[in-house]
């Protein structure tokens, strides 16, 4: 800290630089900067669409290891909550050997697109989701199955009625798969190359631009994935406790 | 086996012949056992309920009245011996049951969403369920909440929905547990006045309840259960005024039993 610091001069150039930083990047997120913009929607895009992909399949995996008793269940809820926590980087760097050109996957093509970005989220956010809708809905068929049986309802009946009722939950779950995926840098920046106009999302960028000195668009961009971080975060609690005092 | 089964005062109760004209009936259990971890819940119980009245199955907590309860409908089946309601297996009768239990499990929805989601489990077309929701509502005296969420309303109106849930198809057996366990006063008269009603449309009711005075008001028949066994089976008149079962003398003296 000493060093660069020291001299009375030097800092206050250093808080000059900072602060015409955070008004640079007010300024490119007002003025709607084309740059900005274009980094900001493809951050949308690969991560909605790995919420996506990963709800599709997560969502019904939850509700079978829910409800079906099979062997080894006890073993496939602990994995299951234990890859919640799964290292971004190491998915970002299998995820790159499966589809790099000697991998077996690498004829499709698809390293350093954004599909690959979506496949890395995908990975990084399915057990977060299938781990959260599944503890929803057994807590809710732990609840609800004596009912269920007695009016003597199909299996389908009772997946539609536990979903139903649980769709506050899950949608908080997958909500908390969205803010993962938005916020994680270590695979994307792996499988996606962070190639400018092509797969440049938010948080790839942060790192290189700051790296580079560019404070205004990293700080812009900062601003912009907290906010959304935030919101997504408080909009799931807010949903959630809504639903709480409407439904108990 | 099952024939050699000690008979309690229950099977002896009512010859078979006075069957009222009820599909469901008699029920008839024999040799009841029921036991889980170990424990013995349910010890050898028979008996035989030809009338359509309200039957009160009527002993301490921990008696086994809500697994009693839960044999005759079939959520839970029994360790050895049967039940047969009329000439039904249970599975098969409970098409026409319907049960409430002590905390009612009601959906998250609202009091109306409640009563429709049993509707559309049960197929029953959608130009017909508005009325019978409505009728449902207005035999528990819901009206006008029929929009808030079920959770949201009082014990007792709670449990009068669980009631009227359980009654929209008009089942021809309501099996209650506890129905009025944790209600205030006023709520539980709400609850046996709905259950009164219920009956005198036809429903066969069988109950549990730990209150003597409860049973005392509903009961057209008790079965006395003390530690999974039996003791008594008897008209609510005769077993108020002469128990013939010494634990059950003790427990409608206000006793406490081991």
């Amino acid at each position: 800290m000493q060093g660069g610091w020291s001299r009375k001069r030097g800092r206050f150039l250093r808080m000059n630089e900072f602060s015409s930083a955070i008004v640079a990047a007010l300024s490119m997120i007002v003025t709607l900067d084309e740059g900005l913009v274009e980094i900001v929607l493809l951050s949308l895009q690969v991560s909605l669409g790995a919420v996506t992909i990963a709800s599709v399949i997560a969502l019904p995996l939850g509700a079978v290891i829910a409800l079906q008793s099979f062997p080894g269940r006890r073993g496939v809820v602990i994995l299951l909550n234990a890859l919640m926590g799964l290292p971004p980087v190491v998915v970002g760097l299998v995820v790159y050997l499966l589809l790099s050109r000697a991998g077996p996957l690498g004829p499709m093509g698809l390293l350093f697109t954004p599909a690959a970005m979506i496949i890395a989220q995908s990975i990084i956010v399915l057990p977060i989701i299938a781990a959260l809708s599944r503890q929803t809905i057994a807590d809710l068929h732990e609840e609800y199955d004596e009912h269920l049986r007695s009016l003597g309802c199909t299996p389908m009946q009772s997946v539609a009625t536990l979903l139903w009722d649980g769709r506050f939950r899950l949608l908080t779950a997958i909500m908390a798969g969205f803010g993962r995926a938005i916020a994680e840098v270590g695979a994307v920046i792996i499988v996606g190359g962070n190639i400018q106009h092509a797969t440049r999302v938010m948080t790839t960028t942060i790192a290189l631009e700051t790296s580079k000195g560019n404070l205004a668009l990293a700080l812009g961009l900062g601003l912009i994935l907290v906010t959304l971080a935030l919101g997504v975060n408080a909009t799931a609690l807010v949903i959630s406790d809504a639903a709480r005092r409407r439904y108990g | 086996m099952v024939d050699e089964a000690p008979r309690t005062e229950a099977c002896r109760q009512a010859p078979p012949d006075s069957s009222d004209d009820h599909p469901l009936l008699p029920l008839v259990a024999r040799g009841l056992h029921f036991g889980i971890n170990g424990r013995t819940i349910i010890k050898d119980v028979s008996f035989w309920i030809g009338s359509s009245g309200r039957t009160v199955i009527l002993g301490p907590n921990g008696a086994g009245k809500s697994v009693m309860l839960r044999l005759c409908h079939g959520l839970l089946n029994p360790t050895s011996g049967e039940i047969r309601w009329g000439d039904l297996s249970v599975a098969q009768a409970r098409e026409q049951q319907a049960m409430a239990a002590q905390h009612p499990v009601l959906l998250r929805r609202t009091a109306t969403g409640n009563l429709m989601h049993v509707l559309r489990v049960k197929g029953v077309p959608q130009e017909q369920r508005h009325d019978m929701v409505e009728a449902a509502l207005h035999q528990a005296g819901l009206e006008g909440l029929g929009s808030r969420a079920a959770r949201t309303l009082s014990g007792g109106q709670q449990q009068r929905l669980a009631i009227a849930r359980a009654c929209v198809l008009r089942p021809e057996v309501l099996l209650l547990d506890e129905p009025t366990a944790n209600l205030d006063p006023a709520a539980v008269r709400g609850v046996e006045e709905l259950v009164r009603a219920v009956a005198a449309a036809g429903t066969k009711i069988l109950m549990t309840t730990h209150d003597i005075a409860q049973a005392r008001r509903l009961a057209t028949d008790v079965m006395f259960l003390n530690d999974g066994r039996l003791l008594e089976h008897a008209p609510a008149a005769e077993f108020f005024a002469s128990p013939k079962d010494p634990a059950a003398a003790r427990f409608l003296a206000g006793e406490l039993l081991d």
